[in-house]
């Protein structure tokens, strides 16, 4: 087993940058996703590393092994294509075994069969592609890049056609088929809750870049820039300027209140920062009072408020008009605001965390209910 | 009340299809059956008789006897060059259909229009351009002698080269227009999965290319190969008595000698192989839709 790296891998088309000098290592036996937002150049890159797109610049590599000029039939590289691409003249069990025959495997029946039951077709060799239901063929299209055994499986958006409760229930399988042989996924996918509950390591592409890589927890907790904030889960952006920088602190500036976060825990170099806070880590108040020791805080308005049964979403105006996302759990237990009502919205420094800021930029709080309604400015 | 409404477009929508094919059937009976029944009587004339004796209906099946005794030279030369021009056609037609569908991008309509250019000009002057093209006075002679691939004395015209020749490009559009429509709903996609399966480029043509478009390859070796069986005029015009075909015989049999009943025998009996042909070609090319 080695790992996949890409060098540099650029892709132009034409005039536009699709993937733009991506440099990236898959460790061997990882579960690795690529998650980014529609247009991002996930399927390129994918489609790059399986051969069937060649790079305008860079290189691939397995281990020390440099593949980026092997044609797509003499990599040990396979996909599962978004579409499926199942052949409609083959059954089940011919699809399966097409690799294992293309490559002079004998006995094959064997090695079909076992995968089939892996993926819980078993009994299904027979039937046409087109005789099964979508989660079945995603299963098929599975199980016919898997036989193969390669180094490295590309899985192009592969739940993205099957309903909610299938693609829970195929994100276990996955994980569990990539835990059973060992093999080296990687998942492409623009859903951020499938890419973190499934995945070892995650890499969230934007334009052609990746913007931030590494544990799912890493990159929730701590997102290294704005996109990849509001991208994975929301955020509360609040526009700040760096007044301090202290021992084992640093100290903002916005809309004249005065916030602080963990030294630790920021990443602004100059002095234009974002002031990040996520909806679930902030807590209202009924006033000032109430408001935890060592808490920083803004008072304001509810805006709008939904219920979405684990727990009531806000929009908290605050005096300057940004409006602020805030999660509260349906715990049972806690301050469940009225619509308009006067509200302090506060967050542990500890939970706050600081990224770099365009000079200039404004607010870049995504809110958490789509509409607001209720009550008036 | 509820039971009668809904019987009622149910019992119109079985009935449509009947109304739909009705045209079609009638048609079929007036210009194809019931001149089949007469053809099949005339074949069972008695061969003594003459157009203008009339002819006596004996039931004489020893006309096909004959007919399959006099000619059956003749019916193997025409299975033989027809089989022989569906096989260049589809070799030289399947490049073109694939190129035409998955690699010509704008040019497509282009090109679709120039391969059935040629039927904008009758089959007759067609053929008879080839005549022109094939002579031994012609450039093409001239040249081939020229380069010594062809002898001092040697033809092109009168010869079966030329005949096949003919058939080859006079039916190559029959042959290029269903593999061009089978090819270009290949599905490109199932290209790249076969090359991400370790298919090289060869055997992804062997094992999901041509299997996906033998609907296409079966209807255009049918609609290459049952006409030019059956064709007379490429050989009369480019060819000789030594390379007439059944075609030939027949169109003498009824214009020129006028017996007819031979020549409806002899009808019948091309008629018949065709239809066995077809059934076993069919049948092993696993189309079995077709039929
Ligand atoms: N053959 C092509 N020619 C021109 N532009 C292309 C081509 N293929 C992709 N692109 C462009 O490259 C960009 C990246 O495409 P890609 O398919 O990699 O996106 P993606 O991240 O997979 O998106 P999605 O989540 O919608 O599948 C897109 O803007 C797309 O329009
Ligand atoms: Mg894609």
């Amino acid at each position: 087993m080695s790992d996949l790296v890409l060098q540099g891998l650029t892709k132009r088309f034409g005039e536009f940058t699709a993937v733009d000098a991506l440099d990236l290592t898959v460790p061997a036996g990882s579960f690795f996703a690529l998650l980014g937002p529609s247009g991002c150049g996930k399927t390129t890159t994918l489609r790059m590393a399986a051969g069937l797109e060649e790079p305008t610049a860079g290189r691939i590599l397995l281990g020390d092994r440099d593949i980026t000029g092997l044609r797509p039939h003499q990599r040990p590289v396979n996909t599962v294509f978004q579409s499926y691409a199942l052949f409609p003249h083959l059954d089940v069990a011919g699809n399966v075994a097409f690799g294992l025959r293309r490559r002079g495997v004998r006995d094959h029946a064997a090695e079909v069969a076992r995968m089939l039951e892996l993926v819980q077709l078993d009994g299904l060799g027979r039937r046409r592609p087109a005789q099964l239901s979508g989660g079945q063929q995603q299963r098929v299209a599975l199980a016919r890049a898997l036989v193969n055994r390669p180094q490295v499986l590309l899985l192009d958006e592969p739940l993205g056609a099957l309903d909610l409760t299938l693609t829970r229930r195929m994100q276990v399988e996955l994980k569990r088929i990539q835990t059973e042989v060992g093999i080296t996924f990687v998942h492409v996918t623009h859903d951020q809750e499938e890419a973190m509950t499934m995945a070892d390591t995650v890499a969230v592409m934007n334009a052609g870049r990746i913007e931030q890589l590494g544990r799912p927890a890493e990159l929730y907790e701590f997102p290294q820039t704005p996109f990849v904030a509001n991208f994975l889960g929301q955020s509360n952006l609040l526009a700040a300027e760096v007044v301090e920088r202290g021992a084992g602190y640093v100290a903002v500036r916005a809309y004249d209140n005065r916030y602080s976060v963990p030294a630790g825990r920021c990443r602004a170099a100059g002095p234009a920062a974002y002031l990040g806070v996520r909806p679930e880590k902030v807590h209202l108040a009924e006033a000032a009072a109430q408001v935890p020791a060592g808490h920083d805080s803004v008072a304001g308005v509810v805006t709008d408020w939904s219920y979405v049964g684990v727990g009531n979403r806000y929009l908290v105006r605050a005096p300057w008009g940004t409006e602020l996302a805030v999660f509260s759990p349906n715990t049972g237990e806690g301050y469940y605001p009225p619509l308009g009502g006067e509200v302090v919205v506060h967050w542990d420094p500890a939970h706050a965390f600081l990224l770099d800021r365009e000079p200039g930029a404004g607010d870049a709080t995504t809110p958490v209910a789509p509409e607001p309604t209720g009550v008036p400015a | 009340m509820t039971v009668t409404a809904a019987a009622r477009p149910a019992r119109a929508a079985r009935r449509t299809p009947y109304l739909l094919i009705l045209p079609g059937l009638l048609w079929l009976a007036v210009f194809f059956a019931v001149p089949v029944v007469q053809l099949g009587a005339t074949s069972l004339y008695d061969p003594n008789g003459s157009l203008t004796d009339g002819y006596a209906m004996t039931w004489s099946f020893g006309n096909y006897a004959t007919a399959l005794a006099a000619y059956w030279p003749q019916f193997l030369r025409s299975l033989l060059y027809a089989g022989l021009a569906t096989a260049i056609c589809l070799a030289l037609g399947y490049p073109l259909a694939f190129v035409i569908a998955q690699r010509a991008g704008r040019w497509r309509n282009l090109l679709l229009i120039l391969v059935v250019a040629p039927f904008f000009t009758s089959f007759l002057v067609r053929t008879l351009a080839w005549k022109a093209i094939l002579a031994d006075t012609g450039w093409l002679a001239g040249l081939l002698r020229d380069l010594h691939l062809l002898a001092p004395d040697g033809r092109l015209l009168a010869t079966p080269f030329a005949v096949v020749m003919g058939l080859v490009y006079n039916f190559l559009p029959f042959m290029v227009l269903p593999l061009y429509a089978s090819l270009q709903r290949l599905d490109g996609r199932l290209l790249e999965a076969a090359a991400d399966l370790y298919a090289s480029p060869l055997r992804t043509f062997r094992h999901v290319t041509l299997p996906l478009s033998m609907p296409g390859v079966v209807a255009g070796t049918l609609l290459t190969f049952i006409p030019a069986v059956g064709d007379y005029i490429n050989a009369a015009l480019l060819g000789t008595v030594r390379t007439s075909m059944i075609g030939n015989v027949i169109d003498s049999a009824f214009l020129v000698r006028l017996d007819y009943p031979q020549a409806a025998a002899l009808s019948f009996l091309l008629m018949a192989a065709i239809l066995v042909l077809v059934t076993v070609y069919v049948r092993r090319a696993g189309t079995d839709e077709l039929l």
